[in-house]
C-alpha cells in the first residue's frame, strides 16, 4: 500500500473530523461519513442497553419455575422487545452502519460515500423507525415476539402492533439506502490501483451484506405492511377464517429474515478477518476464497428460509430442500474458519484486546454454527423446535459471534475513530468476563432445550431450574463485563492515552491517515500498489527503515490528475 | 467532457462528472431492484393465493372493467414514450422540448389516477373494498385484499412519481439540466418505466384471468 | 425510434387483450404473462436504455428478476407438494 501521506501530517495541529464544526446542527445535518458512524454508533449503543435491560427482566424472570415476577402477558412483551431492539436496532445496523459507514470510503481511497444525503437519510429512518417501534412496546401493546406470527399479530393483537410494524417497516429504508450507498461506492469509487482482488476482506463482507440488504429487506417491508394493514383493516390476507394462510407470511417474512442473519453476521467475518490478519502479522491465507465465500453466503442464504418452518405447516418436501440446501450454506462459512485457522498457524500472534475477542468469535461462533446444522436436520428439529436450543443456537452465533466480531472491531478501530487509546488492563479483563459469562448464560440453554424446555415460556417445569439459574447468573456476569466495556471505552474520550495514525502496526489505508481522520480522509487520492495484507513486507522493511515511508514506491501526486 | 474549472454540478466525493453519472445511474438501478423485490412480495402473495383459489380469483377478476384497465395501459404506455423522448431531450440539452415531453408525461400520469379513481368508486358502491363490510366470500375478499394491495401501492408510487416531477419543472425552468449533466431526469426516467412496467404485470394478472371466452370463438 | 417501440407496445397490449378472450386452457396464463414480459423487456433495453448499457448494469437490471423468480419457485413447491402422499420419484417406479 503507498501513499502520499506521510508521518508529519500526523501532527495535532490538523483538523479532525470531529474538530472541523462544532454544534449539534453540524452534527444532525453532517455529510461526512464519519459523523454518520459515530451517530449510528451512539444510537445503536442506546438500543443495545434497552434491549440488555429488557433481558435482564427475562432472566430475573426465569430464576424460578413460577411466574412470580411478571404476568405471561407482560413477559411475552419483554422478549418482544429485547428480540426487536436487539435484531432490528442493534445487530442490523451495528458493523455495517457504525463501522462500514466510518471505514468504508477510507479503505477503499474514496473521500466521501457515494450518496453522502442519503447516508444521513439511512440514519434518520433509523431513528424514526426506532422511536415509533419503542414507542409501541413500552406503551404495551406488542407481544407477538419480534417475529410477529399471524393470524395473532394480525388479527387478534392490539393496534400497537401496526404502530410496532409501521417502525420496523421505515427502518427497512435504513438498511436499503445503507446497502445501495455502499455497493455504488465500492463499484464506482474505488482508488487508483484499487483492484477488486486487492480490496481489504473487510470491504468484500460489506459488500455482500449490500446485496442482501438490497434484496432482502423490501420483502420483509411489503409483508410487515401487509400484516399492519390487515390488524388495522381487517382485509384478511392471513386470516384462516377468510381462507388466509399463515404460513404464507411466515415464509415472505423468512425469505427475508433468514438472509437478515447473514447481515448481521457477514461484516462480522470481515471485521475478523481484518484483526486476525493485524495480529498474526500475516495475509489472509485463501484471500480469494475468503472473498467469494462472502459472495456464496449471500446467494445461498437466500434459499434456506424453510428451515424455520420444518414444524409449522410447511410440506414436507419442500421442507428436504430447504435442509438440504441449508447444509450447503454452512460450507462456505466453514471455508472462511479453516482459512482464518491456516493464517493463524505459523503466524505471529500478539494477544491484545481486540484478538481476544477475534478468537472468541472463532470458537464460539463455530459452535453456533455446528448446532445450526442439528437444526436444519429435519427429524433432530421436530423436537428441539421452539426450545431453548434454537434460543441457544442463535445467541451462540449472534452474541458470542457477531458481538464479539463487533466488539473487535470496536477494539480494533477505537484509536482510529476515536484519536484515544483505551485502558488495555480493563479491556481485556473485560474481554474475559464477557466470555466467560456468555459461555456461563447459553451453554445451558442448549442442554435445556434437548431436555425439551420450550422457548417464550415464562414458567418451566421444576427440573429446570439448575440450568435456568446458571443461565441467570452467567447473565449476570455478562451484564457486568459490558457495563465495565461502556466505562472504559467511554473515559478513554476524556483521560486516554491519545493515538498516533497507527498503533496496531496494521496494514490498510486507514492507518495511513490521521487519527482522528480529516473531514475529507485523504489530502491526495492514493494510489494502491499492494495487496490487502502485506504484513510480511511491512515487517520486514520495518528492520531496515521507518514503518511509516518505506514500503515500495511513492508516487506524488496532485489531486485531481489522471491516474 | 472535461472542463477546466469545477462543474457546478460536481458532487464533492466525485472525481468528474463522468463518475458521479455512472454511480447515479447504478444507484438508481440497485433501489430499482429492491422496488422489484418489494413489488415482488405482493406478486408471491398473489401467486400463493390463485394456486389455490382460482376460482374465486377468476370471478373477481370479471368484476374488473377490462376496458378500462387496457386504455390504463395504454395511457402508461404513452406517459413512457413521453418520458423517453423528455429524457432524450435532456440528452441534447433542449430545456423546451424538455418541459413539453414531462409535462405530457405528468398529464397522462394524472389521467391514469383519475381512472383509477374512477375505478376505485366503483368498487366501493359495489361493496367490494376488502375490510369489514366486504361482501363476498372470503376467498374473493382475499382476490380484492390483493386487487388494492397491488393497484393501491402501484398507484402510490405514481402519485410519488407526479410530485417527483412538480419537483423538477422548477429547476428545468432555470436550466439546471444541460446536456453534461441531466441525470436526475435520466434516473427519474428510470423510475418512471419501472413503475409502467409494473402495471404491465399487473394489468393481465388481475384483469384478465379467466375471462368469458367469446361465444363465436 | 422510440416511435416505433411504443408501437410495438400499443399492439401487444391489444394482443394480450384480444387473447384473453380466446379459450385456450392452462395456456391462457403463460401467454399472458409471455406477452408481458416481452413487453417488459422492450421498455427495459430500450426505454430504459439498457441495451447500450455495460454488461456489469445488465446484471443489476437482472438481479432482482432473478431473486424474484428464486423466491416464487421456492415458494410455490411448498405448495405445490402440500398434498403429495408419496414423493414424485415413487409415480414413475
Amino acid at each position: 500500500m503507498t501513499t502520499n501521506t506521510t508521518a508529519s501530517q500526523t501532527s495535532s495541529g490538523d483538523v479532525s473530523y470531529l474538530s472541523a464544526s462544532y454544534g449539534i446542527k453540524s452534527w444532525l445535518l453532517t455529510l461526512d461519513h464519519k459523523r454518520v458512524g459515530i451517530l449510528y454508533l451512539i444510537m445503536t449503543t442506546v438500543f443495545f442497553m434497552v434491549g440488555g435491560l429488557f433481558a435482564s427482566l427475562i432472566r430475573l424472570e426465569l430464576l424460578t419455575p413460577q411466574g412470580d415476577v411478571f404476568e405471561a402477558d407482560t413477559y411475552n412483551k419483554l422478549f418482544t422487545m429485547h428480540g426487536v431492539a436487539m435484531i432490528f436496532f442493534f445487530l442490523i445496523p451495528s458493523v455495517p452502519a457504525v463501522l462500514g459507514n466510518f471505514l468504508l470510503p477510507i479503505q477503499i481511497g474514496a473521500r466521501d460515500v457515494a450518496f453522502p444525503k442519503l447516508n444521513l437519510l439511512s440514519w434518520y429512518c433509523f431513528m424514526v423507525g426506532g422511536t415509533l417501534a419503542t414507542f409501541a412496546i413500552v406503551m404495551g401493546g406488542v407481544d407477538t415476539g419480534w417475529t410477529f406470527y399471524t393470524p395473532y399479530s394480525s388479527t387478534y393483537s392490539s393496534y400497537y402492533v401496526a404502530l410496532a410494524l409501521s417502525g420496523v417497516f421505515i427502518n427497512g429504508f435504513s438498511s436499503i439506502l445503507t446497502g445501495v450507498n455502499f455497493l455504488t461506492t465500492i463499484h464506482k469509487m474505488r482508488a487508483p490501483g484499487m483492484t477488486w482482488f486487492r480490496l481489504p476482506l473487510f470491504i468484500w463482507a460489506q459488500y455482500a451484506t449490500s446485496v442482501i440488504m438490497i434484496l432482502g429487506t423490501p420483502v420483509v417491508a411489503i409483508t410487515l405492511l401487509l400484516v399492519a394493514l390487515e390488524n388495522l383493516f381487517r382485509i384478511g390476507i392471513f386470516d384462516p377464517a377468510l381462507g388466509g394462510d399463515p404460513i404464507l407470511f411466515q415464509h415472505m417474512f423468512w425469505f427475508y429474515s433468514h438472509p437478515a442473519v447473514y447481515i448481521m453476521i457477514v461484516p462480522g467475518f470481515g471485521v475478523i478477518s481484518e484483526v486476525i490478519a493485524c495480529f498474526a502479522r500475516k495475509r489472509i491465507f485463501g484471500y480469494t476464497f475468503v472473498a467469494f465465500s462472502s459472495l456464496a453466503i449471500a446467494l445461498l442464504g437466500f434459499l434456506v428460509w424453510g428451515h424455520h418452518m420444518f414444524t409449522t405447516g410447511q410440506s414436507m418436501y419442500a421442507g428436504m430442500v430447504f435442509s438440504f440446501i441449508s447444509f450447503l450454506v454452512g460450507v462456505p462459512t466453514a471455508v472462511k474458519i479453516f482459512n482464518w485457522t491456516a493464517t493463524l498457524y505459523r503466524g505471529s500472534i500478539s494477544l491484545e484486546t481486540p484478538m481476544y475477542y477475534a478468537l472468541g468469535f472463532i470458537g464460539l461462533f463455530m459452535l453456533g454454527g455446528l448446532t445450526g446444522l442439528f437444526l436444519s436436520t429435519i427429524a433432530v428439529d421436530i423436537h428441539l423446535h421452539d426450545t431453548y436450543f434454537v434460543v441457544a443456537h442463535f445467541h451462540f452465533v449472534m452474541v458470542g459471534g457477531m458481538v464479539m466480531a463487533y466488539l473487535a472491531g470496536i477494539h480494533f478501530w477505537w484509536p482510529k475513530m476515536t484519536g484515544r487509546m483505551y485502558h488495555e488492563g480493563w479491556s481485556k479483563a473485560s474481554a474475559l468476563l464477557i466470555f466467560f459469562g456468555f459461555n456461563l448464560t447459553f451453554f445451558p440453554q442448549f442442554v435445556l432445550g434437548y431436555l425439551g424446555m420450550p422457548r417464550r415460556y415464562h414458567v418451566y417445569p421444576e427440573e429446570f431450574q439448575i440450568l435456568n439459574v446458571m443461565s441467570t447468573a452467567g447473565a449476570s456476569i455478562l451484564a457486568v463485563g459490558y457495563l465495565i466495556l461502556f466505562a472504559y471505552l467511554f473515559l478513554s474520550l476524556f483521560v486516554g492515552r491519545k493515538a498516533g495514525p497507527n498503533p496496531w502496526r496494521a496494514v490498510g489505508l486507514e492507518w495511513e491517515i490521521p487519527s482522528p481522520p480529516g473531514p475529507h480522509n485523504f489530502d491526495v487520492t492514493p494510489i494502491v500498489t499492494k495487496e490487502a495484507y502485506a504484513y510480511e513486507e511491512a515487517d520486514v522493511t520495518r528492520f531496515g527503515g521507518n514503518a511509516n515511508d518505506a514500503e515500495g514506491e511513492q508516487i506524488h501526486q496532485e489531486e485531481g490528475a489522471e491516474a | 467532457m472535461s472542463s477546466n474549472a469545477q462543474p457546478v454540478a460536481l458532487n464533492h466525493q466525485f472525481e468528474d462528472l463522468q463518475q458521479q453519472y455512472e454511480a447515479a445511474n447504478m444507484g438508481m438501478w440497485a433501489f430499482i431492484a429492491q422496488e422489484i423485490m418489494f413489488f415482488g412480495g405482493l406478486f408471491a402473495g398473489y401467486t400463493v393465493y390463485r394456486f389455490k383459489y382460482l376460482g374465486a380469483f377468476i370471478e373477481g377478476s370479471n368484476h374488473l372493467p377490462i376496458e378500462l384497465g387496457a386504455l390504463n395501459t395504454a395511457v402508461l404506455i404513452a406517459s413512457s414514450f413521453t418520458m423517453a423522448m423528455a429524457v432524450r431531450a435532456a440528452q441534447q440539452g433542449a430545456k423546451n422540448p424538455l418541459l413539453r415531453w414531462i409535462l405530457a408525461t405528468m398529464v397522462l400520469g394524472t389521467t391514469f389516477l383519475v381512472i383509477k379513481a374512477f375505478e376505485y368508486a366503483d368498487k366501493y358502491h359495489h361493496g367490494l373494498l376488502p375490510g369489514s363490510s366486504f361482501e363476498g366470500s372470503g376467498q374473493l375478499k382475499i382476490f380484492f385484499s390483493f386487487y388494492f394491495a397491488m393497484t393501491g401501492m402501484h398507484a402510490l408510487h405514481m402519485i410519488i412519481g407526479l410530485g417527483l416531477i412538480v419537483w423538477l419543472i422548477p429547476k428545468i425552468r432555470r436550466g439546471t439540466y444541460t446536456s453534461e449533466y441531466y441525470s436526475p431526469i435520466e434516473n427519474f426516467g428510470l423510475y418512471w418505466h419501472f413503475v409502467d412496467i409494473i402495471w404491465i404485470f399487473l394489468f393481465p394478472l388481475l384483469y384478465l384471468i379467466g375471462r368469458d371466452p367469446w361465444p363465436i370463438m | 425510434m422510440y416511435v416505433t417501440i411504443v408501437g410495438c407496445l400499443f399492439c401487444l397490449t391489444v394482443i394480450t387483450v384480444l387473447a384473453a378472450f380466446i379459450e385456450l386452457g392452462v395456456l391462457n396464463t403463460p401467454l399472458a404473462l409471455g406477452i408481458a414480459l416481452l413487453k417488459a423487456t422492450l421498455v427495459v433495453l430500450f426505454f430504459m436504455h439498457v441495451r447500450y448499457n455495460t454488461p456489469l448494469m445488465w446484471v443489476f437490471a437482472a438481479a432482482g428478476f432473478f431473486t424474484l423468480i428464486i423466491f416464487l419457485a421456492l415458494l410455490m413447491q411448498d405448495y405445490m407438494s402440500r398434498d403429495w402422499q408419496r414423493p414424485p420419484a415413487e409415480f414413475l417406479l
